[in-house]
């Protein structure tokens, strides 16, 4: 369990060449212990550079990055700790498989951490469980597995270090809903198991707002909105403004609230909408 | 209508494999419809789009283009030039380093005249709303935008079908939203024939008729309203239903009396609104 | 960060540069090396720069962008200029020392050869995008096709290398990053050690290159492609009148050196 505050962050992509950008933008954000935060923006609003620089991939240009209290860009050993105490997974991780087997991968990043063997052996095997890898497939190779499955794999690596923070970057990208779903599924019970915190990049508002505490909106480099999902999303035009859709559920109760039936603006899943309209038909009952 | 591409009792196994991806599909697709192709990974849907170019061929059964059989091996050129392709990853479609000399390829590789290539690739371009970017390299473009380009490179051999293997795939929402609008665009307005293979359920609505494969079978075929009305077939499959079915699906469990064909957000709410007044 | 890399690098434009006949611009270039490798004193080298700085100048290329192109040969040109420097043959800058002053004078001369030459070519991907480069070498290399020599493939090939060199340095940026988000450690060991972490970088790297080989191989198929045969162009190339004066300049260039070689300036 860890927590992160960011203060005054900025990145300039390129400096000093035709393709100069401005990445990132003075950003001020605390992420406290064991919260499950979706950060959402489209392509290219900087939420991906932001997250790059929680472990210490990226170095800010200015403003600075606490893990735990620790400045992680202060020395060196203090960067190269941030990586194991904050588990990035990227999009399509997939993609970075590289050992023979399947146990090999998973074990690459404790590995990196010089742990012994035997400690090794017991965070793979928890990491796989933790991502419903069985045992089974550990002599395989990972490419003879089907998509989902190296997706596992892929982020049981990452999770095998026991970090404090776990960082997945479009974890449910290009997968159908079946996969999604279960990915989705997969995360809520290791947050569950593990207490850990829980960042999850996306750009689909459906799926995060459903099992996050916490909604954070990127926009041009900078947070545009941030709180709990409710508070978010009753702002829909101001989102659909920056190119987000708000998830079916609030836009059929704002298409209700046109037709004079007052839903609560804060619903955002089926269910909540579901629940609100049968009560709404019972005191129609009632009164009748 | 008349059918432009038919499928006859095709079967395929992949070499080296065990089973059968496709056990005996038949479908007629008709000229200037615009036919969405759902199922889960696995079910068949990409190796069936496949088939439709000839980029494989049937180990049982026939695939007719234009009444060109896909077995006809003299009739490769001519039968992709028919039906053009659309595939997942934009990166790895997109051959040249300029946006339009990669819309030139196809028309380049038909030996099309020089001032031709040139009034195609221009129109096609404009098609897609990509002209202004035609200079740009392609890397540099978003994966919306790429996908774009690379239907304008189908566009410029001037074909009567367009397939798009899962297209929106790898992009984001905005991305998607591009590409679903610019088919349905050159469906409606140019008449071309469109085949859209996707799992996602929301680019399906505007459709003129949607089939669901399921391990190499067709498990449904109907408009889009039909279809989704069966919501517990499509959970069954692994697939979801729009927001809005679900939404009255359930309402109806409840002993509502929904219609489960209003899937757009405005006719549902007026829908509910109707049971509740 | 490997994204950083300016050379060999394209950038669209509409200067008189971007506009001459790939052609005309890949002789020019082989007239400026033949140029600069005849260049024997002080006055030439001074000839060459200027001529230098003037084609930047029209082709409006920036001169930090052309520094930026040099990063990668430092390491070459400083061994270059050590090497000379220290074993060249004549006065000693003090009695006694082994460093010349013919060793400085061939030093600055050879590094400022290797120097010119980068940006020399440098000048030439700058504003001629790869595929109409590739298509000039391939009408250049054209008579070649009579002794059955594959032409067209050999440019087909080399342009969809130049499509993918940054779609493939993009792609390792992402690996190295994801690697390092595991602990892989790029920077320390020696030199087993550090060629062995490459492994989780190669690994992936080729397994991706063979699936958007074979993905790219199945698209280009479909858009028809059956080799060079049948083959148009959307851009004819035409030599204009602006291609004869280039080359004018350039035989006037030549002349020049070789004048000033003769009088050995």
């Amino acid at each position: 369990m860890s927590e992160i505050k960011v203060s005054g962050l900025s990145h300039v992509y390129s400096a000093d060449t035709p393709f100069e950008k401005i990445a990132i933008n003075d950003v001020n954000v605390e992420i406290p212990h064991g919260q499950l935060v979706g950060l959402i923006g489209h392509t290219g609003s900087g939420k991906s550079t932001f997250i790059q620089h929680l472990n210490g991939l990226l170095v800010p240009t200015s403003g600075t990055v606490l893990v735990d209290s620790v400045n992680i860009n202060g020395d060196k050993t203090a960067s190269r700790d941030v990586r194991f105490k904050v588990g990035l997974v990227f999009q399509y991780p997939e993609y970075q498989l590289f050992e023979e087997t399947v146990y090999a991968d998973i074990a690459f990043g404790p590995k990196n951490m010089k742990l012994t063997e035997s400690d090794i052996d017991e965070r793979v095997r928890e990491a796989a469980a933790l991502v419903g890898v069985s045992e089974e497939l550990f002599e395989r190779s990972p490419l003879e597995l089907s998509g989902g499955q190296k997706r596992r794999v892929a982020i049981a690596g990452v999770i095998a270090m026991r970090p404090g923070v776990l960082i997945l970057d479009e974890p449910t990208a290009g997968l159908d809903p079946a996969g999604c779903k279960m990915i989705l599924e997969t995360i809520c019970d290791y947050r569950e198991k593990t207490g850990s915190t829980v960042v999850i990049v996306s750009h689909s508002m459906d799926d995060v707002a459903r099992i996050a505490d916490r909604l954070i909106v990127f926009n041009h480099g900078s947070i545009r909105f941030d709180g709990t999902p409710e508070e978010v999303f009753s702002n829909p035009k101001e989102l659909s403004d920056i190119g987000l859709s708000v998830p079916a559920p609030t836009q059929i109760a704002a298409a209700l609230r046109e037709q004079g039936i007052e839903v609560e603006d804060s619903v955002y899943t089926n269910e909540q909408l579901l629940a609100a309209l049968l009560k709404l038909k019972k005191e129609a009952g009632r009164n009748a | 209508m008349s059918s432009i591409i038919s499928i006859k009792n095709v079967h395929y196994t992949y070499p080296g494999d065990e089973f059968e991806s496709l056990c005996g599909i038949d479908l007629e697709i008709e000229k200037g419809s615009f036919v969405a192709v759902l199922g889960h990974n696995g079910s068949g849907k990409s190796t069936l789009a496949k088939h439709l170019n000839a980029i494989l061929t049937p180990t049982e059964g026939e695939v007719l283009v234009n009444g060109m059989s896909t077995n006809d091996e003299d009739k490769l050129i001519d039968i992709r030039r028919t039906v053009g392709m659309v595939f997942q990853n934009p990166d790895n479609q997109i051959v040249a380093n300029v946006v339009e000399d990669d819309v030139a390829f196809a028309p380049e590789n038909l030996g099309v005249e020089p001032q031709e290539i040139r009034k195609r690739v221009d129109n096609a371009l404009k098609q897609v709303d990509m002209y202004e970017f035609r200079l740009h390299a392609p890397h540099l473009l978003s994966g919306g935008q790429k996908q774009r380009v690379a239907i304008a490179g189908v566009i410029a051999m001037e074909p009567e079908v367009i397939v798009l293997d899962e297209p929106t795939a790898m992009l984001d929402p905005k991305g998607r939203e591009e590409v679903i609008s610019t088919v349905t665009k050159l469906c409606r307005e140019k008449g071309i024939t469109v085949v859209l293979i996707t799992h996602h359920m929301s680019e399906c609505i505007g459709s003129d008729r949607v089939i669901v494969m399921s391990n190499g079978h067709v498990i449904a075929d109907d408009s889009p309203e039909k279809v989704f009305s069966q919501v517990e077939l499509m959970k069954s499959e692994g697939l979801t239903v729009p927001a809005t079915t679900e939404l009255m699906f359930e309402l109806n469990k409840n002993g509502w009396h929904l219609p489960l064909t209003a899937l757009g957000v405005k006719e549902c709410a007026k829908e509910i609104a109707k049971e509740l007044k | 960060m490997l994204k950083d890399i300016t050379l060999g690098q394209y950038f669209p434009g509409d200067t008189v540069v971007h506009r001459l006949d790939p052609r005309t611009k890949l002789l020019l270039v082989i007239v400026y090396i033949v140029g600069l490798f005849n260049s024997a004193g002080w006055a030439s080298y001074a000839f060459v720069i200027i001529v230098t700085a003037l084609s930047m100048a029209i082709s409006k290329i920036k001169p930090k962008s052309a520094l930026k192109g040099l990063k990668p040969l430092v390491i070459i040109i400083i061994l270059t200029a050590v090497l000379n420097i220290f074993y060249t043959d004549g006065t000693p800058i003090v009695e006694g020392w082994i460093i010349t002053w013919e060793g400085i004078e061939r030093a600055v001369m050879m590094s400022l050869r290797i120097i010119l030459l980068i940006v020399g070519t440098f000048m030439l991907t700058y504003t001629t995008s790869p595929i109409a480069l590739t298509d000039g070498l391939e009408i250049m290399m054209g008579p070649l096709k009579k002794i059955k020599i594959p032409v067209h493939e050999m440019s087909m090939m080399m342009s969809m290398a130049l499509r993918f060199i940054p779609t493939l340095i993009e792609e390792t940026d992402k690996i190295m990053s994801a690697q390092k988000a595991r602990g892989a450690d790029f920077d320390s060991g020696n030199l087993f050690q550090r060629a062995k972490a490459l492994l989780p970088i190669l690994v992936p790297l080729f397994v991706s290159a063979f699936r958007r080989a074979d993905e790219l191989a199945v698209a280009m198929e479909s858009r028809c492609y059956h080799g060079g045969k049948g083959r148009t162009r959307m851009k004819q190339m035409r030599m204009q009148g602006i291609d004869a004066w280039a080359l004018v300049l350039g035989a006037v260039f030549l002349a020049a050196i070789f004048v000033m070689k003769r009088f050995g300036l």
